[in-house]
């Protein structure tokens, strides 16, 4: 690993040999700490991962391969990326504005109204996709209206997609709130004393301070909105080819005993959220120094 | 500043079509039982022993989260070792596996026959089908809320505050203590609250490593899916009400909590 | 309200056409995926030949009572074919399809039956023979959640059978033997797949209690770990019954294809292929010729056992039923 100016200049923290005691924790605190961090990741997160792939290759790559040959894995990750594609920039457009109501202005139920927002999160996905049924279900109390005027929401692509919208609500929102808590109204102040538009306002200098933040919060609700199980299973109908999206196809792999096959989609789903955040890191590289200075406010 | 009308009225409207009326369809089914019918499913012997099962064990896996989240968040910021680039890349991916595949593969480990498992059960520890289990499988799916709410804020504390404190004659442990705590304190109590309020409702993992004995593993989500069997709807919303009105009210003590923090720091 | 209206283009857009003539959707149970898979094959050919044109058969798998509640709750099904009785009643109480359906074709219009039999390891090390011998000190089996799973409200009610019929029998004694026996299940899955892994993967109990075509996968699957099937004195005749949705199908226009998809599973070819996924045909004269695979059963009917599934429903595994006392004073 050679280092170079560029990455130094990414590191926003010191190497660990430059020891500045004032400011630094002796190096066995340090050691123990990153032990920690490490131990608790590696049983929480890399084993399990890991044992994914091991179960994914038992069969060697050949039958790893095979799994995704299979037209219905293909359908089911077709739908998995168009459920995606609409519940993300649709819940993207509400956190921004949600972001923006709830950190320039004040008004009395901010708290009442972030909770609101986090209350997605703590419902179980179970009942998530229980209360699509109660709404669109056969005895659902706006199905008779809807059946008739919009068409079928509930065990087709539209239920999937409403579900996916709901698990995945709170993530732009609760990303970005924090971050333009803390940098004030004062740039939004001086650009619009300057003659600009609330739009352009938005656009030239809220947006850019709040990109990465932004970008966390899409990568981060994409890869749920991808791997959501429990809501999406109970609107989805499990009707073979047409309405699986990828999770739920893992689950009807892994029924027929198709263990290799179902740990292999596991693994791609687990792969796709590695590439979006390798993606981040790469952004995160390349514009290392925007990052520092929008960081500085 | 302009946009309030629109953003915030964006904001209800869209929070009220996909949040709280379809939540409300909840209530409503489980008012049919009536305030009496409610009561006996909510208080009977087995939905509380759920209950108390699902908020506390996900408690202390917050709690884990918190305390092991905070540490890797800021072994993230502050040093440099081989393999932090991977190990930050894996930290969100407890959102990317569908459940059910993160409980097989926790079960897979810490079962007595599996990597993990085996160790311990060497110490006479059990964790898979007992509570224990549940505990480790709420941790995973919660794990990146913490960490990635602290990280950017961790980010944010100026060095020079930590330096001035230290010329100042601050041990290093106190400018730890009265200067970086308090400014990552708020976004620590957030992320502690996401991922208990995620670990309470969860079920698709949980249920591979619980072991989901009545009144003593069974979890208050098992609880709902098996009065769905049943077709007992209006059960299974009752519960399903109980646990929001429990999750909402914990969730805005923290946030209140977390605002009155910030208002005085 | 821009979005809204672009919310509702959106669905509008996604939202499948409803089937034709000749399209038929199948709800259906978790384990039976393996069979249907090679029956539509056969059935779509058959009636390509009848009608010239080649139907397009959807199925949908998940378990059977999920399912029947997917039904219920809208899921366009044209047949539904369940692994108990149960859940096409439960579809029949919302009005769905008439309650006679039983009547509508042979063998209470059940095609294809299966069995509760128990697998052990491989030399049968606890000496496991009977249920008598699930209860004892020591012994741990694997049982999926009576309450969530049909494996396991199967194994449960031919244990309480057992229990009662033997000699000296009676409710008592049933009861303290099913307490005997969930005493020593370590783990209760919520589903029968879930406790085939708990017992095939994590090496958790020394026997499983689960449907006989599952333990035909599971011995194919699990080939090196030798596991042995044993075969209990008396266990239970778990039906699969079929029916139409009559009125999904009327909307449809697909009830001659939805019967004749029914009818063809009495025919020799998809009796011949319930044997050969594993499953026992309802026609004797076929099970016998596959004596080999389906060894000989002493089983009863949960009718003749406890009069009625609905009443087997109420009186084991309703809130507070029987199963939940066996958990209460935990």
């Amino acid at each position: 690993m050679n280092h170079t100016v560029k990455d130094a200049a990414f590191l926003p923290f010191e190497p660990l040999k430059q020891t500045n005691s004032v400011i630094n924790e002796p190096r066995l605190v340090r050691w123990l700490l990153i032990a920690a961090a490490l131990g608790f990741l590696s049983l929480f997160l890399l084993l399990p991962l890991l044992s994914v792939f091991v179960e994914a290759l038992r069969k060697g790559a050949g039958a790893y391969f095979a799994a995704f040959g299979d037209p219905e894995t293909l359908a089911s990750i077709k739908l998995t990326f168009i459920a995606a594609a609409i519940a993300v920039p649709l819940n993207l457009v509400f956190g921004l504005s949600a972001a923006w109501a709830i950190t320039k202005f004040e008004f009395r139920g901010k708290q009442l109204l972030i909770t609101c927002i986090d209350l997605p999160f703590s419902v179980s996905p179970v009942v998530a996709g229980l209360i699509f049924v109660l709404i669109f279900g056969a005895q659902g109390w706006a199905q008779p209206w809807f059946g008739d005027h919009i068409g079928k929401v509930l065990f087709s692509t539209p239920g999937i997609v409403l579900a996916t919208i709901f698990v995945t609500f709170p993530f732009i929102a609760r990303e970005l709130i924090p971050l333009m808590q803390e940098q004030g109204t004062e740039d939004e102040q001086a650009a619009l004393s300057l003659g600009a538009t609330g739009w352009q306002t938005f656009t030239k200098v809220t947006l850019p301070n709040i990109k990465w933040a932004l970008l966390y919060g899409v990568l981060l609700c994409n890869a749920r909105a991808m791997g959501e199980f429990g809501a999406v299973s109970v609107v989805s109908g499990h009707i073979r080819g047409l309405t699986n999206t990828m999770p739920l196809h893992i689950e009807i792999l892994y029924n027929e005993y198709q263990f290799v096959s179902a740990f292999a989609v596991a693994s791609l789903l687990a792969l796709l959220a590695m590439v979006t955040l390798a993606v981040k890191s790469f952004l995160e590289w390349r514009y290392a120094d925007q990052l520092a200075a929008t960081r500085r406010h | 500043m302009p946009g309030l009308t629109p953003t915030l009225g964006f904001t209800l409207f869209y929070l009220g079509m996909i949040v709280l009326i379809p939540l409300a369809g909840v209530f409503f089914k489980a008012s049919g039982l009536g305030f009496a019918g409610l009561w006996k499913v909510i208080t009977s012997e087995r939905v509380l022993a759920a209950l108390s099962l699902s908020f506390g064990a996900a408690a202390i896996a917050a709690v884990l989260n918190a305390i092991f989240g905070a540490i890797v968040a800021w072994v993230f910021v502050r040093y440099e070792f081989p393999g932090k680039r991977l190990f930050d890349a894996f930290i969100d991916l407890p959102f990317a596996l569908p459940t059910a595949v993160a409980g097989i593969a926790l079960t897979a480990l810490y079962s007595e026959n599996g990597w993990i498992g085996s160790v311990l059960a060497h110490a006479g520890i059990k964790v898979a089908y007992t509570p224990l289990g549940i505990i480790v499988a709420m941790t995973f799916i919660g794990l990146p809320f913490v960490v990635r709410t602290v990280e950017p804020v961790l980010r944010e504390v100026e060095r020079d505050l930590e330096e001035a404190a230290a010329t100042l004659g601050a041990r290093r442990w106190q400018t730890v203590l009265r200067v970086i705590a308090p400014a990552v304190f708020p976004s620590l109590v957030t992320g502690f609250a996401l991922s208990f309020a995620r670990a309470v409702g969860e079920y698709g993992s949980v249920i591979f490593i619980a072991g989901n004995f009545p009144m003593v593993s069974e979890i208050a989500p098992l609880l709902i899916i098996i009065k769905l069997e049943e077709f007992d709807y209006k059960g299974a919303t009752a519960v399903a009400a109980t646990m929001l009105v429990l999750s909402f009210l914990l969730l805005l003590t923290i946030n209140l909590l977390q605002a009155w923090v910030r208002r005085r720091v | 309200m821009k979005k809204l209206s672009s919310i509702a283009g959106l669905l509008l857009a996604l939202a499948t056409s409803s089937p034709g003539a000749a399209e038929l959707l199948n709800a259906s149970f978790d384990v039976a995926r393996p069979f249907y898979k090679s029956y539509n094959t056969a059935f779509a050919a058959e009636w390509k030949r009848r009608s010239g044109s080649e139907p397009t058969l959807n199925v949908s798998h998940g378990g059977s009572s999920k399912q029947a509640r997917a039904v219920i709750d809208g899921l366009e099904a044209d047949v539904v074919t369940m692994n108990s009785p149960l859940d096409i009643d439960a579809i029949a109480a919302s009005g769905l399809l008439a309650k006679d359906w039983q009547t509508r074709l042979p063998q209470a219009s059940s095609p294809s039956w299966s069995t509760i039999l128990f697998i052990v390891r491989k030399g049968n090390p606890k000496g496991i023979r009977d249920w008598s011998d699930l209860v004892k000190p020591g012994v741990k089996l694997v049982i999926p959640n009576p309450k969530t799973s049909g494996n396991g409200r199967y194994s449960y009610l031919a244990a309480w059978q057992y229990a009662k019929t033997r000699p000296g029998g009676n409710d008592d004694a049933a009861k303290a033997f099913v307490s005997k026996l969930f005493a020593n299940v370590p783990v209760l899955d919520t589903g029968g797949r879930g406790a085939t892994t708990t017992f095939a993967q994590r090496g958790v109990g020394d026997v499983l209690l689960t449907f006989e075509n599952e333990i035909a996968l599971i011995r194919e699957e699990f080939a090196k770990d030798g596991f042995e099937v044993v075969v209990p004195s008396l266990t239970v005749r778990a039906d699969n019954p079929v029916a139409v949705v009559d009125k999904v199908a009327a909307k449809h226009g697909s009830t001659e294809l939805a019967r004749a998809y029914l009818e063809y599973h009495y025919s020799p070819e998809a009796q011949a292929l319930f044997a050969a996924n594993g499953v026992r045909p309802a026609d004797d004269k076929v099970l016998k010729a596959n004596a080999a695979r389906f060894p000989a059963v002493n089983v009863f009917t949960v009718e003749q056992g406890f009069g009625s599934w609905a009443q087997a429903q109420s009186v084991h595994f309703s809130d507070g039923g029987l199963f939940d006392q066996l958990f209460a004073k935990k």
